[in-house]
């Protein structure tokens, strides 16, 4: 734990606190965003929020994997389990998740549905291996950090010949929703990012340049320490007082200009480009998301059981989308905290710990009447 | 769970036997069982009384009665099993209301196949538990059901406990000021539990802190501070705990997170499965809120005691019409401890 404990020093946070008041200038707004949810739920389980500046704003970006998936994908995968009688193997958080007609899996599950929760793809294909009589469906989500696993997942089954396990493949891609952000008309206005961490690991900091070079807006890859994020944030301040956008990286423990390139061929073997795919809040983006490859048609779920995504539109009084896009805050919402809880979730936004909404009714609420009362 | 009952000749072969239906079945083979495994380890005066049910003496004063369902997977765990636990989890429980306990009842839900070998380790370990903290088992039932409708073992105990006059301890007594002293680290269950299931080794084996508390809680109360309310942080962890006591008493609290002590195993077992030990079981510990200026001498006699070595002011109440339970992290910033969602970690108790 020593080795976790140096980047959660109440010191050392100082420290840099001090440093980020002395760079943020008090005749102007910052404003950054945190894309993953891995930081959004470092910021608020630690409490950074309130060692920065009040003219430092966090915007929470769209980088959680349960909240970016759309209704339409879900639904695919209830109707996998309740109708095609498949074992739907899936993570915890996808379970609660409120599909079509407020629907989930974990809905379901207790009307004789058999879905599991799994902590892994390996956790799947072992379930395959134990049920060849049974069709076992991984419900594979996440950006480019979950995406090799699953990648080897499916070479394993095709060595194994395991004609009973297939994914239905949801991976998305990091950089494309960074440009959705950054281009779609009415977007957040923000002045940088904090870039992945995990993400990064497998990418590399490369496929960020772009950022920098066609918009003008800097990107700092960092850690999901809480530390990382603050020294993050005081190293995308001093870029913008110093007019300059680069990419840097403060993870460097961990991430290299070219990434890991082992994992890159895995997923490049196994994945291809889909030519579009549905994200909540963001709409259909060109190039965002994978499919697997024709030669591993036998472990696609979607051609194995001719599956098709209708898009579904979401809860009326649900801002999930603007949240998502960085433009409405979880207390902008109307229901926020009263119809919708973490008990009781109407948006995707207000299940994984990750998702924005979520983090901030959990860790973060009690600022909102100080806020208000202050 | 009587005695008396007639011989089936052979006696119980308790290295190779395995549980069958004959067992729950009220027969000569559950009478032979309830008399080599249970009555044996448990031998007391009321058990020997082979009643329906045990007869026993005015315990001179107001009773508490508390009972508790067992279900722990696995049932064999580092620092105990599901017997000791069974003792230690109904104890406390009568213990925390400032009770003495006095008896317990235990009732085992058998599932047809499970070895009788594993049986025996587990009510030996009962046995030494309720015998180590002077409260015996004075009343059972065993049940037997067919394979697959069980886990092996379900023990649940009921225990009765006799107050000391006068005394009142009870989660709405929780008063802005008063002080939040914890016995010791959080979360040693919860994450043995765990991380034998997922099969996780750390260079420090992390131990289940299974324990009877009344000792300590004896000590407590003698030491004349003035308590409000005991808890002991099971299910949920500490976190569940003090929101109970901040919904009951209608309070804020607000915690230290650099005060709580959290073994280093079990801190990175805890960051290894991404889960907060807050909300990790344990089932040795307990929390109490007393008035500020007693905490130093609550303290010092829980210190003394070998359950409260590292006992700790976590934290103090405070007036917050909304009820949160807030934490300064250790970083210095603030959140919430909100109520657990959902149910995270099944089966740890
Ligand atoms: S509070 Fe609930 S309904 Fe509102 S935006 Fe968040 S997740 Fe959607």
């Amino acid at each position: 734990m020593k080795y976790v404990d140096e980047f959660r020093d109440g010191a050392l946070a100082r420290t840099i606190a001090a440093n980020i008041f002395r760079a943020a200038r008090p005749d102007r707004e910052y404003r950054f965003m945190e894309f993953c949810g891995g930081h959004t739920h470092a910021i608020f389980r630690y409490g950074v929020t309130g060692l920065l500046p009040v003219r430092v704003r966090m915007i929470h970006g769209p980088g959680c994997p349960v909240c970016v998936l759309p209704i339409g994908r879900i639904d695919l995968a209830i109707g996998l389990a309740l109708e095609r009688d498949v074992l739907l193997c899936s993570y915890g958080d996808m379970l609660r998740v409120p599909a079509s007609g407020g629907r989930s899996l974990l809905q379901a599950k207790a009307r004789g549905a058999d879905v599991r929760m799994v902590y892994s793809v390996a956790d799947a294909l072992g379930l395959a291996r134990r049920h060849p009589d049974r069709q076992v469906v991984f419900f594979a989500i996440g950006f480019e950090t979950t995406t090799p696993p699953t990648a080897v997942a499916v070479l394993q089954a095709a060595a194994e010949q395991l004609g009973n396990f297939s994914v239905l493949c949801n991976h998305v891609l990091t950089p494309a929703a960074m440009h959705a952000i950054l281009s779609q008309p009415g977007g957040a206005a923000i002045d940088g990012f904090v870039g992945p961490a995990h993400v990064s690991t497998v990418i590399g900091s490369a496929p960020y340049e772009p950022f920098p070079r066609d918009y003008g807006k800097p990107v700092v890859i960092a850690g999901f320490e809480p530390l990382d994020v603050m020294q993050a944030i005081l190293l995308l301040l001093r870029q913008v007082n110093e007019g300059r956008a680069e990419v840097e990286n403060e993870f460097v423990r961990a991430v290299t200009r070219h990434g890991n390139r082992k994992a890159q061929a895995l997923m490049e073997n196994v994945f291809e480009l889909r030519p579009d795919f549905e994200w909540r809040g963001l709409g259909t983006l060109p190039n965002s998301a994978l499919r697997l490859r024709p030669r591993y048609a036998a472990f696609d779920a979607e051609a194995r059981f001719g599956l098709e995504a209708r898009p579904v539109a979401d809860h009326k009084a649900c801002e999930c989308a603007a949240i998502l896009r960085g433009v409405k805050r979880p207390q902008d919402c109307k229901i926020f905290g009263s119809a919708c809880t973490p008990d009781n979730p109407v948006g995707s936004c207000m299940v994984s710990s990750e998702g924005a909404c979520a983090a901030h009714y959990s860790y973060g609420r009690f600022a909102d009447r100080e806020a208000a009362t202050a | 769970m009587g005695a008396a009952k007639p011989s089936t000749g052979r006696p119980l072969d308790i290295k190779r036997g395995r549980v069958d239906l004959s067992h729950g079945g009220g027969g000569r083979a559950m009478a032979q069982l309830i008399r080599e495994l249970f009555a044996a380890a448990f031998a007391n005066e009321y058990l020997a009384q082979g009643n329906d049910g045990a007869l026993l003496p005015p315990p001179g004063g107001r009773l508490v009665l508390a009972t508790d369902a067992h279900v722990v997977s696995p049932l064999f765990f580092p620092g105990g099993d599901i017997g000791c636990l069974a003792v230690h989890g109904t104890v406390n429980d009568v213990a925390v209301m400032g009770a003495k306990p006095l008896w317990l009842t235990a009732s085992f839900i058998l599932e047809e196949g499970f070895p009788l070998a594993d049986l025996a380790r587990i009510v030996a370990s009962m046995a030494e538990a309720s015998r180590q903290a002077g409260v015996p088992v004075v009343a059972g039932d065993t049940k037997v059901v067919e394979r697959n409708k069980g886990d092996g073992v379900f023990i649940a105990t009921a225990g009765v406990g006799v107050m000391p006059g006068g005394l009142l301890l009870s989660g709405d007594r929780a008063r802005p000021g008063d002080a939040m002293v914890l016995s010791g680290s959080i979360a040693d269950h919860g994450m043995a539990i765990l991380s034998c299931r997922e099969h996780l080794s750390f260079d420090a084996p992390i131990v289940s802190d299974t324990a009877a508390l009344h000792g300590l809680i004896a000590a407590m109360l003698d030491s004349g501070a003035a308590l409000r309310c005991l808890r002991d942080p099971t299910r949920g962890g500490l976190a569940t705990t003090l929101n109970e006591i901040a919904a009951q008493s209608g309070v804020g609290m607000l915690l230290e997170e650099a005060a709580i002590p959290v073994k280093p195993a079990v801190a990175a077992a805890c960051e290894f499965l991404g889960l907060d030990p807050l909300y990790a079981a344990n089932e040795g510990k307990l929390v109490a809120i007393c008035a500020s200026e007693d905490a130093g001498r609550l303290l010092q006699a829980m210190r003394c005691h070998p359950l409260g070595r590292d006992a700790a002011i976590i934290g103090a109440v405070r007036q917050d019409p909304r009820r949160f339970v807030q934490m300064k992290t250790r970083l210095g910033g603030m959140r919430m401890v909100d109520w657990l969602t959902g149910e995270q970690l099944p089966r740890i108790c």
